[in-house]
């Protein structure tokens, strides 16, 4: 569906590229996330795709289509959802949609929601209700909480019924619970219309449900998979054991062909095997037994500390 | 179709903006009135007779265009404004052309000055100036060619502008000297060979003459006033209209990609 190739982008003036010759592909229907500090690169990533941003060098394809040579095309096949709220604060939450809609050409021009066409009211009334805006959604955007706002941009990007849904940073100055409603809002719209949502966040907790995730920094993939294989590939699984006949453990632990790094504590590679059945292998009275199996935030947090290192 | 209704909702959007804009309703119909009430009486009052022209219906025809082609100019300027809110990312990933923005935009500032038009036309009733309903003909149609042009002019400036307070500190430079030398309170016709050089470049001057071909055409101070006749001021308007369309939103959607 999405497809990255060497994608580079320097910004006028910069010293350094944005983007730095990035790859990568997202399947249809996936759950994407793009993940990495501020100034990594994913807005400028989310940009380009999205053509508000020409590339330096590189190119982007969305569903076939080039983002530069095919800009138009790209732009009816994506919604985007921004880092800051682009809706308009003049403009009632019905205005802000059919702003969209008339934009995308979903719809006949009419100067007022009733004289719009009954197939467009009877949309923006399902819309709302599935959001939970039903009530709000003639009053004006500025009486909005930041949440509804979001909620609003969200029914606003499914419209025209996108292939890919674009989301920068969206829950990015929400409150928790506005944060769950927007996930459980987005998981319902993946689960009912199959739409590849491509996610840009620095939480790494919202991406432990991608499908895939590409982990940027300075402007380079510095890591790409599931989120286990990221876990699996990047951060050590180890156990940590100690005894007080520390020799008598040492040698077992080589006879057993354990590969052990450092110690005392001796800090034992899983490689494949799991503590239960390291643990049994061991006869040596063990003092200290310590696991350690990495969430994703370690695994984020090593990549990280490496590239900036 | 798709086009046009997307030209249609982004008129549409500056016209309600202009409803719910309170101050912005009250600041662009007190300066207008203010120049003809106040400026446009002194002048008569002091100058008018040595003058040989009645500067009030001057300064009326004068302050008429330069409200119109100002209000549509700035308006086009809105869209840096859109810009730092993120409104315009809305817009500019949305499949409908570039020109078709623009075009949209410049649309909607034009029909945001007519009620601004009206209200100047109201307040030339109350001062007593003249118009017959062929001349308000002619003005209205001299009107609607004004307020596009004024935003065409709104484009190539704003295609050279990276921010609002840029163009809040810019603008004032490109406008002030063409009050002057488009002659909306003063007769230019017998300006020193430089000014009379920039006075020809200044775009403003055209809308000013445009307007007073529509007034004067036909009357006997016509000659004193009149710069061009009518049909040379919409030829070359029309050549700058094109010019500062193409080339401005070129530029424009450059700047916008080209970061």
């Amino acid at each position: 569906m999405i497809r990255v190739e060497e994608l580079v982008k320097r910004y006028k003036k910069a010293e350094q590229n944005a983007v730095d010759g990035i790859s990568f592909e997202v399947k249809a229907g996936e759950f994407f996330v793009l993940l990495g500090p501020n100034g990594a690169g994913k807005t400028t990533t989310i940009s380009i795709l999205t053509t508000t941003l020409a590339p330096t060098g590189g190119r982007a394809t969305i569903d076939g289509s080039d983002v530069v040579r095919e800009a138009s095309a790209v732009r009816r096949k994506v919604g985007i959802i921004f880092q800051r709220p682009s809706l308009d604060q003049n403009l009632t939450a019905e205005e802000n949609v059919r702003f969209h809609a008339l934009l995308y050409g979903l719809y006949r021009y009419a100067p007022s929601y009733a004289l719009m066409h009954a197939d467009y009211r009877r949309q923006v009334e399902d819309l709302a209700k599935l959001l939970g805006i039903a009530r709000d959604i003639h009053k004006p955007v500025r009486t909005f909480s930041g949440g509804m706002r979001r909620k609003l941009e969200i029914m606003r990007s499914l419209l025209h019924n996108p292939k890919v849904l674009f989301l920068d940073e969206p829950t990015a100055g929400l409150d928790v619970p506005s944060r769950r409603t927007l996930w459980e809002h987005l998981s319902e719209v993946r689960r009912t219309s199959g739409t590849t949502i491509f996610l840009t966040t620095h939480y790494l907790e919202e991406a432990e449900e991608a499908d895939r995730i590409c982990i940027l920094d300075k402007g380079r993939v510095v890591s790409f998979g599931t989120p286990d294989d990221i876990k699996r590939d990047l951060v050590e699984d180890y156990v940590l054991v100690d005894a007080d006949d520390r020799s008598g453990l040492s040698d077992e632990l080589a006879r057993l062909g354990y590969l052990t790094s450092g110690g005392p504590p001796f800090k034992l590679q899983l490689d494949g095997h799991s503590v239960h059945s390291i643990l049994r292998s061991i006869e040596t009275p063990l003092t200290v037994v310590k696991t350690h199996t990495p969430s994703l935030e370690d695994a984020y947090l090593e990549i990280v500390s490496k590239t900036s290192e | 179709m798709s086009e046009a209704s997307a030209i249609l909702a982004l008129a549409h959007r500056d016209f309600i903006k202009l409803l719910r804009d309170r101050q912005r309703i009250i600041a662009d119909f007190a300066f207008p009135l203010i120049f003809i009430g106040i400026l446009g009486t002194t002048l008569q009052a002091g100058f008018g007779e040595r003058a040989g022209i009645n500067l009030m219906d001057y300064v009326f025809t004068g302050v008429l265009a330069q409200t119109v082609w100002q209000s549509s100019a700035m308006g086009l300027i809105s869209l840096l404004a859109d810009r730092e809110q993120d409104f315009s990312q809305e817009i500019f990933v949305s499949p409908i052309s570039r020109y078709s923005i623009i075009v949209g935009k410049i649309l909607g500032e034009s029909l945001v000055t007519l009620p601004q038009a009206l209200a100047i036309v109201t307040f030339g009733f109350i001062l007593q100036i003249h118009m017959s309903p062929d001349q308000l003909w002619r003005m209205a149609l001299a009107l609607v060619v004004v307020a596009l042009f004024g935003g065409a002019f709104g484009v190539i400036v704003l295609a050279n502008l990276s921010s609002q307070r840029a163009a809040n500190q810019i603008f004032p430079f490109v406008l002030l000297p063409q009050f002057f030398l488009a002659g909306i309170f003063n007769p230019i016709q017998n300006l020193p060979l430089p000014l009379d050089i920039l006075s020809k470049i200044a775009p403003m001057r055209y809308a000013v003459d445009l307007m007073r071909d529509a007034y004067y055409g036909g009357l006997p101070s016509s000659q004193q006033v009149q710069l061009f006749d009518a049909t040379t001021n919409l030829a070359i308007i029309a050549a700058m209209f094109v010019a500062f369309m193409i080339v401005g939103t070129f530029l424009f959607v450059r700047a916008e990609r080209n970061r």
